[in-house]
């Protein structure tokens, strides 16, 4: 199945990327997710545990995933 | 009850005047403001980001929470991305109430938790030409916790 990875300031200047779609297994998690993203990065720059939201609601690192889902990887907010 | 994400310049009294009611005796207004130093590096703009969708979403619920906590519908806040001045407004929040102390409450509450939760972030570019993401200055792990047991419930 596939899922949709958002990637946001300084995580996607680590990624050097801001979206990527990804063949994961089924039953996969988050953690898997940012594994594989991690693999991908200047792994440093990217935390092991970010914060996730998945379809736009912030979402543990054990949720399982579906097909279509959207994971973006929350780097430490700083509105205001 | 108001909330958006804008390009445009803030107007604050346009929110005042969403919050406006005869039945109201006091109304608040926050606004935030960039700042010419921050940690000691002098600073010349700033440039806002946002997962827009989340963001408004998250802006939208927080705006409800104010709503029961301050027993008012008359709560408006607006952020702004962007690449912002010196002494422009990032984000104005305006709430009323017939008494000031839940006006207060209600204004403080959206700053504060807009601080913590909305998928905002700003890059601010240095006097030096050079230019940075900003950390957050929360602890961040344990209020993960919190943001997640709040996001599965729902």
């Amino acid at each position: 199945m596939t899922v949709t990875v958002l990637l946001f300031a300084s995580y996607a200047d680590a990624v050097g990327r801001s979206e990527i779609e990804l063949d994961v297994t089924s039953g996969a998690t988050v953690k898997d997710v940012i594994e594989r993203v991690r693999q991908m990065a200047d792994a440093q720059r990217l935390p092991a545990a970010p914060m996730v939201a998945v379809n736009e609601q912030y979402a543990s690192r054990d949720r399982e995933l579906r097909h279509g889902d959207e994971v973006a990887l929350i780097p430490p907010v700083a509105g205001g | 009850m108001h909330s958006a994400i804008v390009d445009r310049p803030i107007d604050p009294s346009k929110l005042l005047e969403r919050v406006a009611a005869r039945g109201n005796g006091a109304a608040v207004l926050f606004l935030g403001t960039v700042r010419d130093v921050n940690a000691g590096r002098g600073v010349s703009g700033i440039e806002y980001t946002a997962y827009r969708s989340m963001a408004e979403r998250e802006l939208h619920r927080i705006v409800e929470e104010a709503a029961l906590l301050a027993d008012s519908n008359d709560i408006a806040v607006e952020h702004r991305l962007g690449e912002l001045a010196i002494g422009e407004c990032s984000v104005a929040v305006a709430a009323a109430h017939p008494h000031r102390a839940r006006a207060f409450e209600a204004a403080r509450y959206v700053i504060e938790e807009l601080k913590q939760r909305v998928p905002i972030w700003k890059r601010e570019q240095y006097d030096d030409g050079t230019r940075e993401w900003v950390p957050a200055t929360t602890s961040e792990n344990e209020r993960t916790i919190e943001l997640v047991d709040a996001g599965e419930k729902q």
